[in-house]
């Protein structure tokens, strides 16, 4: 093991020293609790280990063309992220518990909630979350706290894979998880507002929804408001760079995932949730928050406060039991912020939504292919219907080169023909017209 | 240091985006748009890159400086890892592209590190099946609770109470808190286990189960653990293992042949993972027999001709609790240092891992208290009580660490010792690096006596010196808004 640096002679020196012999190191361990060696392979070197994990990783066909998206996005991301995550100062340093010689994260971490706030138009950010799925249950159980209430609406144009994360955490809670269902691909205000009554916590939306279509959810802001619930809103980020912020609409707490600020898709993870809110409810915030103070000379620095929420403090009375944050993402999504700027991030967003409607009105010009919603607006992400089942096709134009997107009968009823479609500022005008090309020769 | 927007100059860029190649849209209703861009910087590439540099050199990191923070492990991060990491053909992969018809023979790769990875921390751990989804060590409690509520369910329990020890870390109270449990701490006894007596008295049928870290947060091994899960067991409840502080025994003792039920697992301890600044770490969970039907939707399974798949086929199981497989970028980095270690390996980090604390403890005992001086595990707790004396604390010892080049160890924790100043070398660290660190507490220690103020002005070598946290807490400037 090159890890370990010490020498056979100089562990014998050590145990001289200390009176210890290796059998004694483990002398307080019971007899019949030592194992006799676990049975795993021998070690390797790097130069096998390289070599295996390549033919591993073989087996893994990037060559597609990707229009998947469903919450994770395939962006482009500058080399100066990679670079800068390359720093082993940041990636090697662990939560900033030392000031002094953790400035370096801490003001990093800091501009992190500082973009996040400009972006959403909130006043304050935690350092970050898990993930855009945890991040909207951390703020479901923010809002059950801040009213002390135990109801929740939450409409079904929420991404499904959050609404059922939402399930699993709260089986154990008592807690009313009443679920509306969208109005033609948008939240269904109709329901929304039929269930809105004194007992609410929170409504939680997404903008842009699930189906890519987007709105305007002040009307629900105020809505809520008069009972005294919060509206949570789940955004993505990207968007940002031209839609209406949560802010404006009056949301009181906003998540979303991060991984489209600088991460790639890495087959899951790890990503980034964040979480914003309004200064009033800094205190019941969830997770990690960085302060900016002054040391005995008046230098300006920054150190992890309102700790007296976090579970090492207060145990089982905690916001929350989390105890890191996504730092190293975090700092990505800062970088990637930071490099793209004020300009660069609303080009980027209105490429998107430029060459999704290019592609909407590609593919929609072929026969059979049809809106499936009437709703007009999308970001860069539509509901397309499809004269035959949309999980067939996709698997057809897998073997032609396409993720040509998300069949929504895997979470929807009566949606076997529907495909989701996502284009991000990475797809040319020339995939998309061999995307429709293919399509319209399976069809 | 300026802030990035401090740095700001109207018109510069950092980045040419792509030209656009389709028409611009006319498609969007302007009532749907945000009324000004959003203010972020405007820097040039350069601007940005000595932005973030010059931050970079104000961090203590594993590969600038000794770096014992008890509890955390912050091993060596074998750069082997980041670099396989980095092949494209993991992180371009979408999560989705599985679940799609077709889609599965394109992540072969992905889904074999996935598999594999299960199998083998289920024999480091004595465990049938592992679940790599939580995306943190408390991530990884929440989800070992949950499933413990779930098995509870589902044979009729009526149970309300999930007892754990005083010297736990702060997170196991709240992850049973967060899944709906109430939580009995159950105290120490005066050799720094678990008492025993107190457990058999609290011990009701209420009970769901136990969480433990063992070796515990004293870096002491608690030999009576066989008879507690026993106890446990007695009453239907199930015994958690907070598998924090495995580094200390990987390959010697298996969670499962202690007796325990769950277990969860830091990748970016035991198993070298970068920490990121705070992460993102990974935190998989691993069950005996009778909790595999529990477990998070999906898993993935090998099928008889060698091939891998997703199986979503679990009725029984508490859902999903991350949207796809978790950190996989971490997994893979964890499943490269196993690889690399081997059998041999593990054992022998675990030895290393030992000895080192040993060494330092005992050549450091003459000059600090220690309540618990005897055979310790991967780290130790000493006692900063005989300088506070003098008014020397444990955070002034810390902050004089920081001028000698070094990042303190865990200060104040666990809270059950006084002045605790917790040290973790862990094993990579060589002894003329552990030698000169004890040389530098030795020094503090003599300091402390013969020059108090001096080490309460620590540290001065630092681009900032103490930090006043209460006026951080009381103005709460905690963004830079665009006014």
């Amino acid at each position: 093991m090159p890890y370990i640096t010490n020498t056979d002679e100089q562990r014998r020196q050590m145990l001289a020293e200390i009176g210890l012999t290796t059998e004694g190191l483990f002398g307080d361990v019971p007899a019949g609790l030592r194992c006799r060696g676990v049975n795993l392979p021998e070690g390797m070197g790097e130069q096998e280990v390289r070599g295996k994990l390549a033919e591993i990783a073989a087996k893994n066909h990037i060559n597609v063309t990707s229009f998947l998206g469903g919450g994770f996005y395939d962006h482009f991301i500058p080399s100066v992220v990679y670079s800068v995550l390359g720093r082993s100062e940041f990636y090697t340093a662990y939560t900033p518990y030392q000031p002094e010689v953790s400035q370096g994260t801490l003001q990093a971490i800091f501009e992190f909630q500082s973009l996040i706030c400009r972006l959403t138009e909130m006043e304050a950010s935690n350092a970050s979350m898990y993930d855009g799925g945890t991040a909207l249950y951390e703020a479901m159980m923010m809002a059950l706290r801040i009213t002390g209430r135990n109801k929740i609406i939450i409409d079904d144009s929420v991404n499904p894979i959050y609404r059922v994360m939402m399930h699993s955490y709260t089986r154990n809670l008592h807690i009313d998880l009443v679920e509306t269902n969208n109005h033609q691909g948008l939240a269904n205000r109709e329901s929304i507002l039929k269930s809105l009554d004194s007992g609410v916590a929170a409504v939680v939306l997404q903008n842009p929804n699930f189906f890519g279509s987007i709105d305007d959810f002040t009307d629900i802001a105020q809505a809520a408001h008069e009972k005294g619930a919060l509206l949570i809103v789940s955004c993505y980020p990207i968007s940002l760079g031209i839609l209406k912020t949560p802010g404006a609409m009056g949301a009181d707490i906003v998540t979303g995932e991060g991984q489209s600020l600088g991460l790639p898709m890495s087959f899951g993870g790890p990503y980034l949730g964040f979480m914003a809110t309004r200064k009033k409810y800094v205190r019941n915030l969830p997770g990690r928050i960085v302060g900016e103070t002054v040391d005995s000379a008046g230098r300006r620095g920054f150190v992890l406060t309102l700790q007296t929420r976090e579970q090492h403090i207060r145990r089982d009375k905690a916001t929350s039991n989390i105890c890191s944050n996504e730092a190293l993402c975090a700092l990505a999504a800062t970088v990637y912020l930071t490099l793209l700027g004020k300009e660069g991030l609303r080009e980027t967003a209105q490429l998107c939504a430029d060459k999704a409607s290019y592609a909407y009105q590609r593919l929609t010009a072929i026969p059979g292919v049809k809106p499936h919603f009437p709703a007009k607006w999308v970001f860069n992400e539509m509901v397309l219907d499809l004269p035959h089942d949309a999980a067939d096709v996709i698997g057809r134009l897998i073997e032609k080169g396409f993720a040509a997107g998300f069949p929504l009968s895997r979470y929807y009823k009566d949606m076997d023909n529907s495909i989701l479609i996502a284009v991000t500022e990475k797809r040319t005008k020339q995939q998309i017209g061999m995307l429709a090309e293919e399509l319209e020769a399976i069809l | 240091m300026k802030l990035s927007f401090e740095k700001s100059v109207k018109g510069r860029r950092g980045l040419r985006v792509a030209a656009g190649d389709v028409p611009t849209s006319i498609n969007l209703n302007p009532a749907l748009l945000r009324d000004k861009p959003a203010e972020l910087p405007e820097m040039s590439e350069l601007d940005v890159v000595r932005h973030f540099t010059e931050l970079s050199r104000r961090n203590f990191g594993v590969d600038t400086n000794f770096y014992p923070l008890g509890s955390c492990t912050m091993k060596y991060n074998p750069k082997v890892c980041e670099r396989i990491a980095a092949y494209p053909t993991f992180t371009h992969l979408h999560p989705i592209l599985p679940q799609l018809c077709g889609g599965e023979k394109l992540t072969q790769g992905a889904l074999q590190i996935l598999w594999e990875m299960d199998c083998l921390l289920s024999e480091i751990c004595g465990m049938k099946a592992f679940t790599m989804q939580p995306m943190a060590g408390a991530h990884g409690e929440l989800t070992g609770i949950t499933m413990m509520a779930a098995y509870h369910r589902d044979r009729g329990n009526k149970k309300s109470i999930v007892l754990i020890p005083d010297s736990a870390h702060g997170t196991n109270p709240a992850s049973a808190a967060i899944a709906g449990y109430s939580v009995k701490s159950v105290p120490s006894d005066e050799n720094g286990w678990m008492s025993v007596g107190a457990l058999k008295e609290m011990l009701t049928d209420e009970v769901a189960g136990l969480m433990l870290t063992n070796p515990n947060t004293l870096g002491l091994f608690d030999p009576n653990i066989g008879e507690i899960c026993r106890l446990i067991h007695s009453v239907d409840g199930l015994a958690y293992y907070d598998g924090a502080n495995l580094n200390a025994i990987v390959g010697k003792v298996r969670p499962g042949d202690m007796g325990f039920d769950i277990v969860h697992i830091n990748l970016h301890k035991t198993f070298a993972t970068p920490h990121g600044g705070g992460g993102p770490g990974a935190g998989p969970v691993g069950v005996v027999s009778k909790l595999t039907d529990f477990l998070p939707i999906s898993t993935v399974i090998k099928r008889q001709d060698g091939t891998f798949a997703l199986d979503y086929d679990k009725p029984k199981s508490i859902g999903y609790i991350a949207p796809f497989y978790g950190n996989f970028g971490i997994i893979l980095r964890a499943y490269v240092y196993i690889l690399m270690s081997g059998r041999d390996g593990l054992e022998r980090v675990a030895e290393n891992a030992v000895l080192n604390a040993n060494y330092m403890k005992e050549k450091l005992r003459p000059y600090y208290d220690m309540e618990h001086p005897q055979l310790c595990k991967h780290e130790f707790v000493l006692s900063a009580t005989r300088q506070a004396a003098h008014g020397v604390h444990a955070i002034d010892i810390a902050k004089g660490l920081i001028d000698a080049g070094y990042h303190p160890p865990t200060m104040y924790f666990p809270m059950i010792v006084k002045e605790a100043l917790m040290i973790e070398p862990t094993e990579n660290e060589s002894k003329e690096t552990m030698d000169a660190f004890i040389d530098a507490m030795i020094e503090l220690a003599k300091r402390a006596q013969t020059d108090p103020q001096s080490i309460k002005a620590a540290p001065t070598k630092t681009p900032v010196g103490r930090l006043d946290e209460t006026r951080a807490a009381r103005e709460m400037k905690i963004a830079s808004l665009d006014s």
